[in-house]
């Protein structure tokens, strides 16, 4: 935030394109494999732009330490972690601030789309781990998990889909990259709902934003949160439908063609 | 744990406002009583105590010199922490800030930070070398809900009020002062709780355990916003998150006459 130079940066030029040549409602490229990771109960890794995440589900179990459970649902265990090596300066391991606020919201997030009364005392371990990041890399753990969460079989009432949406240079856009974010007057707003009830789960703002910009963002939001969801649904396809519900054969196919 | 009388407090709050009715008699849309007290600490740079309703928090601000970024080097700036004091509540637990209270300083930081009440150049003291980094700690005291919004008005309470250290020949001189810190905006955080399909402003502890999700926005002077954030597992739909909007542009303009 805040650097000098970038005055002169036309973030959407007189044809409508954004510095990485999208439209202003235009999504980045996103890819979602379901169930990648073996071991764990549902799995998914994501790519989104330059974002690539991997997302792991262990559960209902039981909740370790004991005093954490609930009588009443199973708690969710969201956590949000960047690898040290997945920014461009190296990043302390410990987990920050804002990790742990990360963590905290995307469960509670993801909570609302759970049948969480269904397991009561138990846990349900949601992992994150980001390896590489270029904006929006929140959303794109939320999305990933809510993709390992089904593939964990789950009893869901939907998924939890969602884009971050703001401004830059004047322009209300969505899915903003790094260099977006670091608009002098840039808006960024993570957004998650639930794709059928279109009930808001997750949502923040950081930047200086008018009542009517809001308006126009939310609905731009809506819009690219079911593009995501399409996403999503596809990648769950994928695995249980089009028969490659076996990780392992889907990954011996990606040796073959190589 | 939620005991025996807190799940008759929370049963009532749902019958009351299922009527329309308020368990303190409050609009929805209506804030609590709010004081603030000036001047809690004299080593303190700024400081703040403020009362909403019973809710009791005391902010105060120490300016440090630090180190600038590399790539900021004639940017200071502050941090804000939020400490759940074991007194102020029978289940805050002691001990290092757990994920409540680093997200209560986290938005309290955002709104103050976003607005630019605090024009970061301000606080240079020798351009890639030393700037001000200004520590706003809020402790809270007691506990009757809304933390948020009352920690967001003792941070901009106590930094309205915080005087610049002098500095000669490069170096602090201890105890003495050179004028005020300038703040340039004066952000309003104003909270909401969603209680069944009913969403209350201000909400109190009763209403805080009855709450499925909550959403607060920050609101500047000149009717533009620079935070939100939503927290909880419960949901919002676009109509209640506007209705939010438009009550909060309205309290804070309220809130921030006591500033």
């Amino acid at each position: 935030m805040g650097k000098k130079k970038e005055e002169q940066i036309i973030y959407v030029d007189s044809k409508g394109k954004r510095l990485d040549g999208r439209k202003v409602d235009e999504l980045r490229p996103i890819k979602i494999t379901a169930g990648v990771i073996p071991r764990a109960d549902g799995s998914a890794y994501l790519e989104w732009g330059q974002n690539k995440v991997f997302a792991a589900v262990y559960g209902p179990r039981e909740c370790l330490p004991k005093h954490t459970a609930s009588p009443y649902k199973a708690v969710i265990k969201f956590v949000y972690r960047m690898a040290a090596f997945s920014v461009p300066d190296r990043k302390n391991p410990k987990p920050g601030r804002r990790e742990v606020e990360i963590s905290k919201v995307c469960g509670e997030a993801l909570e609302r789309a759970i049948f969480v009364e269904k397991f009561p005392n138990t846990s349900i371990d949601v992992t994150v781990e980001i390896v590489d990041s270029n904006a929006g890399s929140r959303i794109a753990a939320l999305t990933a998990a809510s993709v390992a969460l089904a593939d964990a079989g789950i009893p869901m009432r939907d998924m939890v889909c969602g884009t971050s949406v703001g401004k830059a240079g004047g322009k209300i856009i969505v899915d903003l990259d790094k260099d977006e974010e670091d608009a002098s007057d840039a808006v960024d707003i993570p957004i998650a709902m639930l794709p059928n009830s279109k009930e808001v789960v997750l949502l923040q703002l950081d930047g200086v934003l008018t009542r009517k910009e809001w308006d126009e963002a939310y609905k731009m939001a809506e819009v690219s949160a079911m593009k995501v969801y399409e996403v999503q649904k596809q990648a769950l396809k994928a695995k249980y439908i089009n028969g490659e519900a076996d990780a392992n054969k889907a990954e011996k196919k990606g040796v073959e063609e190589k | 744990m939620i005991s025996a009388l807190w799940d008759l407090r929370v049963d009532k709050v749902v019958a009351d406002l299922k009527e329309g009715k308020r368990i303190d008699g409050r609009k929805v849309d209506e804030i609590r009583k709010i004081t603030i007290t000036h001047g809690v600490s004299e080593n303190a740079d700024g400081s703040a105590r403020v009362k909403l309703g019973l809710t009791d928090v005391i902010a105060g601000v120490k300016m440090v010199p630090g180190t600038p970024y590399p790539d900021m080097p004639d940017e200071g700036s502050i941090s804000v922490g939020a400490e759940l004091l074991p007194m102020a509540d029978p289940e805050f637990e002691v001990g290092p800030p757990r994920d409540e209270a680093i997200e209560l300083s986290r938005v309290v930081d955002r709104g103050i930070r976003e607005s630019k009440a605090i024009d970061f150049k301000d606080l240079c003291i020798t351009e890639g070398e030393k700037v001000w980094v200004g520590f706003v700690d809020i402790y809270i005291i007691n506990n009757d809900g809304n933390l948020f919004d009352a920690c967001g008005i003792a941070a901009m309470s106590s930094l309205l009020e915080t005087k610049m250290p002098k500095i000669e020949d490069g170096k602090i001189v201890k105890g003495e002062y050179a004028g005020k810190l300038k703040v340039r905006a004066k952000p309003v955080l104003s909270t909401f709780a969603k209680i069944g399909n009913v969403v209350v402003a201000d909400p109190i502890l009763s209403e805080e355990k009855a709450m499925s999700a909550r959403f607060s926005v920050t609101i500047t002077e000149d009717d533009n916003i620079t935070a939100f954030q939503k927290g909880l597992p419960g949901s919002f739909k676009i109509d209640e998150l506007n209705g939010a909007i438009d009550v909060a542009m309205k309290n804070s303009k309220q809130i921030r006459k006591l500033l």
